[in-house]
This record gives C-alpha cells, sequence and structure tokens, in this order.
C-alpha cells in the first residue's frame, strides 16, 4: 500500500489543525508519589507483581536490578516477587500469550515500563481510581479516564464500588446527552478510601522508578555535582579577575 | 625554525628539545601563536561572547557522548527504542551519557541562537565578517540536518510521526515531490531502511561537514578578527609593536575568561540534565517513550523547541491553487533570508550602541517574535495561535525584508575610534 496518501492527509490536518484527538477532559489527579522511598517502592512492588504482572509485562525491567535498586536480597527477591520460573536476570515479563490476551481484552495489555514516562504518573494515578461500575461493559466495568478500557476492575475489591453520576444535558441536535460528571462510592472494599490511595500511590511510585531505575540516583548525585561545579565557577571566577587586573 | 624555538621554548631540556622536532615537520607553536597565544582579540567582549567558545564546547559534548552511545545503540526498527532503554538502565552510566547528549541537542541550539543574536546586536556580520557569518548560517543549517537525522534515531513514537511530517514536507513539490520523498526514505513509508541512513547521516555525514564548517568559522574569524560590543576595529589602532592597543592575547585573557563562562553553562546545563532532563517534554517528549507505530498518531504532533519558530511559519502560510507548497517554500526562504543578512543591513555603523531607535526597536520586536513563533509551532493549529502565527510570520519577514530601507533612514550615533570597556 503506498503510505502517500496518507501521509498528505497528516500533513494536511496538521496545517489545518484538525489532529487534535478528543479528550475526555476527565480532571487528573495528583499522584504525590516519592521515587526516593525505598519502603513505598518496596510496597509498590509487591502490589505490581500480585496484581499487574499477571497481565502487565515490564519488558526493560530486570528482577536482579529490582533488589539491587530496592535493596531486597536475592532470598527476598525470589520468595516476595518471583512467582514463575525465571532466573534473576530475566526480565519481568507477563506469562499471559499476546495474541490470546487479544483475543480475550480486545487489546494486548500494554508493556508497562515506560508507562509513566509516556502517560505521566498523575494519568496512571488517576487511571487507576477511576474504574465505575457499567454493566454494557463485557468486564462489568468502565474507566472515566479511558472510557472503554479494555481492562477489567481488578481492584474493585480493595477500593470498593465505584458507581457513575450522569447528567442530562441537550446535545447538539437538542437530544439530550447523557455525560459522566461523578463517581460516587457503592459497595465498600476491603480498604478505606485513604488505605486504597496510598496503595495505588505505591503502585505508580513503583512504576515511576521502574520507568526509570536511575531517577533517585540522578538527583542524589546531582546535588554534588551541582556543588563541585559552583565551587568551580567560584575558582575560575577568581581566576579570571587575576588574570584580568592588568587588563583596563 | 631556530628562532621560534628559542622564543617560546626557552631552555634545552628533552621537552624543549621534542617541541623544536615537532617544530621542524610541523607548524605546531606557529598555530598555538596565531589562534591563540598571539591571536589579539578586542579587550571589552560583554556576556554576548561567552556563547561562541561554549558552542564549541558543546559541539565535542555532543560527539563524545555521541561516540559512546553509538557503541550500545542499534539502528534497526525492530531494536533501536529498546537500544536507547538498554543505555538508560543496563549500561554503566548509560543514563548519563544520554541525558548529556539529549540536554547537549537543546543547549546546543540555545547557545547557536544567543550567539546569532549577538551578531544582530553588534553587527558582527558586517565587511568584512560577511563570510564568517556566511560559514556560522551554514552550520546553523547543518546543525538542523543534524539534529532532526538524530531525533528518528530513538524511534519513538514522536521521533516517527516528527520524521513522517517533516519528510512529507519534500512531497508537496509538483511532479518531483513523491519521487523525492521516496528517494529520501528510501522506502515508501519511514521504515528501517530509513532509519539506517539516518543513522549514518546522524553520526558521520553531518558531524563530519559540521567539524569543517567549524573550522573554517573559526579560520575566517582570525583572519578578520573579532569584532567587539563596539563594532569599531581594532587593527585601525596599533601600537609602536605593531599589536593592537585594544587588543589583548587570547591566551591567557580569554581562556581564563572563557572558563568561567563555561563553569556558568555548566552549573545551568548539569541542573537540567541531573534534575530535569525531560524538561517538562520540552527536551525530551512525552510520547517518545513509546515505540514507533506506523497505526497510532500521537495526539498532537509538534517538533522539538528549537524547529518550532520555523513550523509556526510553516503552517502560517495557508493552502493556495490546491497545494501546501507555498508553506515550505515560505520555511526554506525564511532559513536561506539570513545568508543575505550582512547586504541587508546598510546602516553606517554596526553596534546597537550607535543605532538609531528604529533598529533597537526592530531588532526587539524580532526576538520576541521569534520566541512568540517557536510558542506559537509547540501550539495545536488553533486559535489564537493561527492568527499569531501569520503576525509573527510577517514581522520575521519585515524584519529581514525591510532592513535595507530602515537601517538606511535610522539615526546613528558617531562610532568612537577606540573601544569603550
Amino acid at each position: 500500500m503506498r503510505a502517500w496518501p496518507r501521509v498528505a492527509a497528516l500533513f494536511a490536518f496538521s496545517l489545518a489543525g484538525a489532529a487534535q484527538a478528543a479528550s475526555t477532559g476527565w480532571p487528573l489527579q495528583e499522584a504525590n508519589t516519592d521515587v526516593g522511598s525505598l519502603a513505598s517502592l518496596q510496597r509498590g512492588a509487591r502490589n505490581f507483581v500480585n496484581h499487574c504482572l499477571g497481565c502487565h509485562s515490564l519488558q526493560y525491567m530486570r528482577y536482579s536490578q529490582l533488589a539491587e535498586d530496592l535493596a531486597l536480597t536475592e532470598d527476598e527477591l525470589r520468595d516476595n516477587l518471583m512467582f514463575t520460573g525465571e532466573r534473576i536476570y530475566d526480565p519481568m515479563r507477563s506469562s499471559m500469550p499476546a495474541a490470546k490476551a487479544h483475543e480475550w481484552f480486545g487489546n494486548a495489555p500494554p508493556d508497562l515500563s515506560l508507562i509513566t514516562r509516556s502517560r505521566g504518573v498523575d494519568y496512571v494515578y488517576t487511571f487507576l481510581k477511576s474504574f465505575y461500575v457499567d454493566a454494557t461493559r463485557p468486564t462489568g466495568a468502565n474507566n472515566a479516564l479511558l472510557p472503554n478500557t479494555g481492562m477489567p476492575n481488578i481492584l474493585a475489591g480493595r477500593q470498593g464500588e465505584q458507581l457513575p453520576r450522569y447528567q442530562q444535558q441537550a446535545g447538539a441536535d437538542t437530544k439530550p446527552v447523557r455525560h459522566l460528571v461523578g463517581l460516587d462510592p457503592g459497595a465498600p472494599g476491603e480498604m478505606t478510601a485513604p488505605e486504597f490511595d496510598g496503595f495505588v500511590r505505591d503502585t505508580v511510585a513503583f512504576l515511576e522508578y521502574v520507568a526509570e531505575p536511575a531517577k533517585a540516583k540522578r538527583k542524589s548525585l546531582g546535588v554534588w555535582v551541582s556543588l563541585f561545579l559552583l565551587m568551580f565557577t567560584a575558582f575560575t571566577y577568581f581566576l579570571y579577575q587575576e588574570y584580568w587586573k592588568d587588563v583596563k | 625554525m631556530a628562532e621560534s624555538k628559542s622564543a617560546t621554548t626557552p631552555g634545552t631540556g628533552r621537552l624543549a628539545r621534542f617541541g623544536a622536532w615537532i617544530d621542524e615537520r610541523f607548524p605546531m607553536t606557529k598555530m598555538w601563536k596565531e589562534h591563540v597565544s598571539e591571536y589579539y582579540a578586542p579587550k571589552n567582549f560583554n556576556f554576548w561572547y561567552y556563547f561562541g567558545s561554549i558552542a564549541l564546547f558543546v559541539f565535542v559534548l555532543q560527539i563524545v557522548t555521541g561516540i559512546f552511545l553509538t557503541m550500545s545503540y542499534k539502528p534497526s526498527a525492530t531494536e533501536a527504542f529498546g537500544s536507547v532503554e538498554y543505555i538508560m538502565r543496563d549500561v554503566e552510566w548509560g543514563w548519563l551519557i544520554r541525558y548529556l547528549h539529549s540536554t547537549g541537542a537543546s543547549a546546543f541550539f540555545i547557545v547557536v541562537y544567543l550567539h546569532m543574536f549577538r551578531a544582530l546586536l553588534y553587527g558582527s556580520h558586517r565587511k568584512p565578517r560577511e563570510l564568517l557569518w556566511i560559514f556560522g548560517v551554514l552550520i546553523y543549517l547543518a546543525l538542523m540536518a543534524e539534529a532532526f537525522f538524530g531525533y528518528l534515531l530513538p524511534w519513538g513514537n514522536m521521533s516517527y510521526w516528527g520524521a513522517q511530517v517533516i519528510v512529507s514536507l519534500f512531497g508537496t513539490f509538483p511532479l518531483i515531490g513523491d519521487a523525492l520523498i521516496e528517494w529520501i526514505r528510501g522506502d515508501y513509508f519511514i521504515s528501517d531502511i530509513t532509519l539506517n541512513r539516518f543513522f549514518a547521516l546522524h553520526v558521520v555525514a553531518l558531524p563530519l561537514a559540521l567539524l569543517f564548517l567549524v573550522v573554517a568559522h573559526i579560520l575566517a574569524l582570525h583572519e578578520v578578527g573579532s569584532n567587539n560590543p563596539d563594532g569599531v576595529e581594532i587593527k585601525k589602532h596599533k601600537g609602536a609593536d605593531g599589536l593592537p592597543l585594544d587588543g589583548i592575547p587570547f591566551h591567557p585573557y580569554y581562556t581564563v575568561k572563557d572558563l568561567y563562562g563555561l563553569s556558568v553553562f555548566l552549573v545551568l546545563f548539569a541542573a537540567v540534565v541531573f534534575f530535569a532532563p525531560e524538561m517538562g517534554g520540552l527536551f525530551l517528549e512525552q510520547p517518545n517513550f513509546e515505540p514507533a507505530n506506523p497505526l497510532l498518531t500521537p495526539k498532537h504532533i509538534a517538533p522539538v523547541w528549537y524547529f518550532t519558530p520555523y513550523y509556526a511559519i510553516l503552517r502560517a502560510v495557508p493552502a493556495f491553487l490546491n497545494t501546501q507548497v507555498w508553506g515550505v517554500l515560505v520555511l526554506f526562504a525564511a532559513v536561506l533570508l539570513l545568508f543575505f543578512v550582512p547586504w541587508l543591513d546598510r546602516s553606517p555603523v554596526k553596534s546597537i550602541r550607535y543605532r538609531g531607535p528604529i533598529y533597537k526597536t526592530a531588532l526587539m520586536v524580532f526576538a520576541a517574535d521569534f520566541i512568540m513563533l517557536g510558542y506559537c509551532g509547540l501550539k495545536p493549529a488553533v486559535a489564537p495561535f493561527t492568527t499569531m502565527s501569520v503576525i509573527g510570520t510577517i514581522i520575521y519577514f519585515a524584519f529581514f525584508l525591510a532592513m535595507p530601507w530602515y537601517t538606511r533612514i535610522d539615526s546613528h550615533k558617531p562610532e568612537p575610534a577606540r573601544v569603550r570597556m
């Protein structure tokens, strides 16, 4: 197939300003993650392997690297985070076959190695908190941030149910249109709302770490590099002043 | 040769004898004197004169970090994205090398834009420095090509679609358009073949071209001598020793001064590298953390920030006679106009210090306009950015095209004979 017509159309679109995809306008909540907190990352890692890794891979994250960065021994790693027969130098892959996953969910669950860098931590945090009961969906759940997501609400047992609050509005053709305006708590889950927020925050913090394992190191090293460079600048300034005394 | 040996390397130690041995076979001491220790630069350089040496530093930084990245990067459509993540995770200090390179790209443009603005401030492009300026504009063009080819290499989704849009610009040319983009891509779409050739151009062809141009730029500078904030020629007033009265040897005076300027730059540069390498999505864009996907267009395609003024100009021109080619032509014209600046400027004085209010206003409006265009280019093409882009484009062209007229009618103050500190 010749791709040029499509590219030409794209170019024309970007010129005409029509390339903007519709966004849901669902407000993002602040994740307030702390990627420097080892405890938060360890809890997040536990949450991830228990709830997410069944479907979502972290193909760029090795178990061994995880153990090193999260201060876990090899035994702790094997006992708590490795449930299948992988070796510790293997990346964290889901064992779900992609073709089957596509068949089951309509879309293979995406790899989450870089999800917080491509979407942002607030997006992932809000997404995980925005599932609601929707009997029209095959999974029985829908998501306010990503409407008609293929992902089932796997955290419903912890969070409890959320029920949609709709508002009727007149559409462009004057027929009433239903808009999702909020989520109300339904049947309670195992966790209180603040507990669940903490649970999601830890999980998102873990994903933030996975997206850039060097992040905490980069920031702590950056302080020393900056201090050195500031001192170096002071030296070069005095050197410059000294040499330039005789230039008038 | 014997004289130069005794002049620069007194004593008859081993090192001095070795230096003499080389000097008899290669003009080492001669070059050092000509370009460093006895290159006389005006003594009144100010803040704006730091950016040439900083640009040179960033150029070297890009080459060195680029070499190390090349050791682990795989220029293949199936492996490129993963190899970048491999560099970020498994290569020792790979994350630092990559952030130095990605931040260096943006820093290069910031520094070069300030360096070019300096030329417009003090008339550094005026006679006898026209060729120096032209080499500079060629460096800028090569740098844009270098940045464009390099941006495809991480093979993220924005890399892919950005390249798609820019390459498709060439498809707007009548008759040859389709064949031209096929020739550029080497395929019917941006593919593994395109990635490989962009890699070759990014790591071999353009760095070589840049190196050659940088050498030519510096040789031209040292032939005519540096301009200065007063825009007067220091060579006109020489002392009894034949040296310019207002000149000082580049080394040690400007080597230590530039070292200070460089350290200030490094403080800011390191702050970005270590604390904000993505720069809020300006230096590393969010969609580029997803692998290239020909079936999924990013929500909003915008080039990296340093191209956005020209992207805004491209989008400001409407389709006409059923073709978009006009926008592309205007875009090329906007860049090519830079070559003619030395001849468009008709003011009897060089420096902004002695120019009248018209040029001062025009230059400030132009600088603000360039920033505004850059901002519009980052935004989707909707109101009010479309109108702002059109106005911005008109101002951009007016600055250059009306320059012969407004620089001639503008008043000016008399230039001093000697530089002021």
